[in-house]
């Protein structure tokens, strides 16, 4: 399939379609409403189910009610009405049934702005909502990615019956690039949907799917196994990319969008003489944590930028363990950094790196 | 539970529902889930559609529904689970789909999902329980506690200046276009018990000839919240409960009267 110029939004509405996509429920929010009016127009053009639901609540419930039916299911939204779906997203996680949720982060806190912002790293990774669980995040960089990250997260997703969350930033959703999108999968017919799903009591005994267990070692026994599946899923899923890391001896670490401007500060400041490399966390969550290890021990220091107050660089911390220094650049508010602006605070890092060795 | 052998010259007249589990239920003595939950079953039973059917259980003192009826079961978080089933039956038209919810739960967290399924004409059945407190967390007053009734967080009786007045669901669901029957029925008696379950019937029919949304609104007791025995209790409910509840249809819908006069 040749590529074609894409808006981000409308790309991964139409890659989940070609992924299989069954349902969709959402609620109109930006800077993301491009990928429920496309499958507002898309989906029942294939007699598949549209919805547009009351509020991001009922959106996400309904996903739950569909995802418990086996069917394959997602919805999107924006910060704000990611965290009205938070409540869902505690038991969907507890039920285990598998959900694709898309967040085309946006800036905040409250209702914020509508500019793009990696404001909710926290909340992907570590706060998705009550209780002891975390979400597969993958975060692209791109468009082209966004789209490949889609087909990703539905298998993701039913391989381990846990919810992936794709988070994006409001300039990938809205901007165009030369993509290609992925061949059209067959959609599951009703009657393969998997055994553990509410089908109906027919030819075996009831299914109950519930996130309620009253004893406490019952619950606890249910946690252990989500915990199980946690560790399984951080041994086998963790995805990053890496630039120019070979020689490097300063670290720039990225995701989405910073990721990808900080290319460009790998370029020019090796340009400037300055050996720097990339990593840029491609799964959030499970983070790689293993590999920045690894690099701190080979780098003299790491510059870790994102559009936030500094969320990430405290996982990254926890992953360098003091080998060297981590420091944090930033911007809020909506506010993309631009490579003319992150090259200084590299320059500034080296400079502290050449004194801290002489003195 | 117990087998108990019938004598020769006897005839089992009376057993459990296919659709119900032959479990224990948690309920309190004089509970009129147990009874609700039996006409449910009776009536899935009736219909011959306990293996297509899915319940969504509530949060409140049936949020073990699942245990009790022998169909497929999901439980939804508080008030959710007109959304739940929204999207469960719109990926599974050939399934029966209801909910089972109390008054905390649809007329109070849950009153935004109630109302916005009800007027898409949502294809599932919903059964509400309204005993006119909260039960499970200890009897607190709730949206449907009648005024000057006490409860453990209105101390001195509902004062509607303060706390607004008892919410009507069946009237304010049925005046919804997408509502195809929509009824308000009690089971403090024989004839309110078989009335009843006529009106559940009319529902899961409503249901599964595509009308549209269906509601039995059931009056009930709570006879250890309200501080009665449970004969005390369905006294209270009738002398009391009906004044502000009338019991009846609210709505019926052309498609439904059809098939109800057939």
């Amino acid at each position: 399939m040749a590529k074609e110029l894409l808006e981000g939004n409308e790309a991964f509405a139409e890659a989940a379609v070609r992924a299989g996509l069954e349902a969709f429920y959402g609620y109109p929010i930006t800077p993301q409403s491009e990928a429920l009016e496309h499958l507002s127009k898309r989906l029942p053009e294939l007699d598949r189910v549209f919805l547009q639901a009351e509020s991001e609540v009922a959106a996400i419930n309904m996903v739950y009610g569909a995802a418990c039916a086996g069917a394959r299911v997602m919805t999107s939204s924006s910060s704000p009405g990611i965290s009205l779906m938070q409540e869902g997203l505690s038991y969907i996680a507890c039920s285990e049934v598998p959900v694709v949720l898309v967040n085309v982060m946006r800036g905040g806190p409250g209702l914020g702005n509508i500019q793009p912002s990696q404001a909710d790293y926290f909340q992907s990774v570590k706060m998705a909502g009550h209780g002891d669980f975390h979400m597969i995040v993958l975060a692209p960089a791109d468009v082209q990615e966004l789209i490949d990250h889609m087909v990703l997260a539905f298998d993701l997703a039913e391989k381990y019956r846990t919810i992936t969350l794709v988070v994006a930033d409001g300039s990938i959703g809205q901007m165009m690039e030369p993509a290609e999108l992925p061949p059209m999968r067959q959609v599951r017919p009703p009657e393969e949907r998997t055994d553990w799903a509410l089908t109906g009591a027919k030819g075996r005994d009831a299914n109950t799917i519930t996130s309620l267990y009253l004893g406490a070692e019952k619950l606890e026994e249910v946690n252990l196994r989500l915990q199980r599946k946690l560790r399984e899923i951080a041994a086998h899923e963790v995805r990053w990319k890496e630039y120019e890391t070979e020689d490097a001896d300063l670290l720039l670490v990225a995701f989405g969008t910073v990721g990808r401007i900080c290319q460009t500060v790998v370029r020019d400041a090796r340009d400037k003489g300055i050996n720097v490399g990339l990593l840029r966390p491609v799964t959030l969550w499970p983070f790689p944590s293993e590999r920045i290890a690894e690099l701190a021990d080979q780098v003299q220091g790491i510059l870790t930028v994102e559009m936030n107050a500094g969320q990430m660089v405290e996982d990254v911390r926890l992953a360098v363990e003091g080998r060297c220094p981590v420091e944090f650049y930033g911007r809020m508010g909506g506010i993309v950094p631009l490579a003319d602006e992150i090259l200084p605070e590299l320059e500034t890092l080296a400079a502290e790196v050449k004194t801290g060795q002489e003195a | 539970m117990t087998t108990v052998k019938i004598p020769e010259d006897m005839e089992l007249v009376y057993d459990y529902p296919d659709s119900l589990t032959e479990a224990d239920t948690h309920y309190c003595p004089g509970c009129t889930h147990g009874t609700i939950h039996r006409l449910v079953a009776e009536v899935l039973d009736e219909l011959g559609v306990r293996t297509r059917t899915i319940g969504i259980a509530p949060v409140g003192c049936s949020v073990l529904a699942y245990n009790y009826f022998d169909t497929d079961f999901a439980e939804a978080a508080h008030g959710r689970a007109p959304a739940m089933a929204t999207g469960l039956k719109r990926v599974s038209p050939d399934n029966v789909v209801f909910t089972y919810q109390g008054d905390g739960d649809l007329a109070a967290i849950g009153t935004a999902e109630i109302v916005h399924a009800a007027n898409r004409g949502e294809l599932f059945t919903t059964i509400f329980v309204n005993n006119a407190i909260y039960g499970m967390t200890g009897g607190q007053m709730a949206p449907t506690t009648l005024p000057g009734q006490v409860t453990t967080s209105s101390p001195t009786g509902r004062d509607v200046k303060a706390a607004g007045y008892p919410i009507r669901m069946s009237e304010l669901i049925g005046i919804l276009p997408g509502s195809a029957y929509v009824t308000r029925q009690a089971v403090f008696d024989v004839r309110g018990i078989r009335r009843t379950k006529r009106a559940i019937k009319t529902a899961f029919r409503a249901q599964l000839e595509g009308c549209g949304f269906s509601m039995v609104e059931v009056l009930s007791t709570c006879s250890t919240n309200w501080g009665m025995s449970p004969q005390e209790a369905l006294e209270w409910a009738e002398e009391h409960m009906v004044d502000y509840f009338p019991l009846g249809d609210t709505r019926v819908s052309d498609d439904v009267r059809a098939f109800m006069e057939e």
